[in-house]
């Protein structure tokens, strides 16, 4: 195969149509689009959901009450590793195909994500104190999510800690892509090691170890939770976008005033 | 409710966390929004804010 040939070669058409995106005013477009079928319902889901659990869901037998904090702090927990799974795929895009939303996506999904991991860990504690006896213990669970928060934080401040962008996109890509080991840790910690947090309660081959009731609040907030978050990101993605742009626009104009 | 002082924090924490961020990240949409429509050369030329060029007919 010729170089010209090399050079004429058709783009394989998942990485184009990744690249279809990285156009900065279609993916507004379809940004602002999509952003009020993300928000709406991923409002009146949370809200249902909240309001379902704190008022008609049963209680547990065992934990009373108590047991609602979960209709937080599942979801939480879930957005807390899907976010970062999120995060990691983008580094991945960034670093293998070069993808030039991919580092600004990352960016934007570093502090949300921070903030569910914290709530997640708050509500945890929450939940702990009444039925451990204890705000914290160094279970294996709940380490692997306070080192899943760090890595967020370690993310956040790494990506800004450069003068030349690129190189904090690089650092942070890479760090995002080795902190997702910690993923695994966190799913299995409670399979691996004898963890005072209770183990799996849904699983892909076996039934449900949860109250038919007790799970219809639970999917609500799961889903209305991850509808906005999708939307927090899109739309400070979107900002960035624009932000980015505006910066470029009054560079321009400054060079040539200089000039 | 023997539990409310955990719930309720819990409660509020779950809502004002998404809350926050979703606020916030909606104002600075709007003002990064606004302040592109001011400088950006192809809105004055008859594009739109987000960097369409309308008189091409340009639809990247």
């Amino acid at each position: 195969m010729t170089v010209a040939s090399l050079a004429s070669a058709p783009i394989a058409p998942a990485r184009r149509n990744l690249h279809r995106f990285a156009n900065p005013g279609r993916f507004l477009r379809l940004a602002g689009r999509v952003l009020p079928w993300l928000a709406a319902p991923g409002v009146v889901l949370t809200a249902i959901g909240i309001v379902w659990g704190l008022f008609f869901s049963p209680a547990d037998w065992q934990q009373g009450d108590a047991v609602r904090i979960m209709y937080i702090h599942v979801p939480a927990a879930w957005l807390a590793s899907a976010g970062y799974a999120g995060l990691a795929a983008c580094s991945v895009a960034s670093l293998v195909w070069r993808h030039p939303l991919a580092d600004l996506a990352a960016q934007e999904i570093g502090p949300p994500g921070a903030a569910f991991t914290a709530l997640c860990l708050i509500t945890g504690s929450l939940w702990g104190k009444p039925m451990w006896g204890a705000w914290w213990v160094w279970d294996a669970r709940l380490t692997s999510v306070l080192v899943l928060f760090f890595l967020y934080l370690g993310h956040i401040t790494l990506i800004r800690a450069f003068d030349n962008p690129e190189r904090g996109y690089r650092a942070g890509a890479i760090l995002a892509l080795l902190g997702a080991v910690d993923l695994p840790i966190i799913k299995f910690s409670v399979d691996w090691w004898h963890t005072l947090h209770q183990g799996n309660t849904f699983s892909l081959t076996g039934a449900p170890h949860m109250y038919i009731t007790m799970i219809y609040p639970l999917i609500f907030t799961t889903l209305g939770f991850s509808l906005v978050f999708a939307a927090i990101v899109t739309a400070r993605l979107r900002a960035a976008v624009m932000e980015r742009r505006i910066r470029a626009l009054l560079l321009a104009r400054a060079e040539e005033r200089v000039a | 409710m023997t539990y409310l002082p955990y719930i309720i924090p819990s409660y509020a924490l779950g809502i004002l966390v998404p809350g926050g961020f979703g606020v916030a990240a909606f104002l600075r949409m709007r003002r990064a929004a606004r302040r592109l429509a001011a400088i950006d050369p192809r809105r004055a030329r008859g594009g739109d804010a987000r960097g369409r060029d309308t008189r091409r007919g340009d639809a990247s």
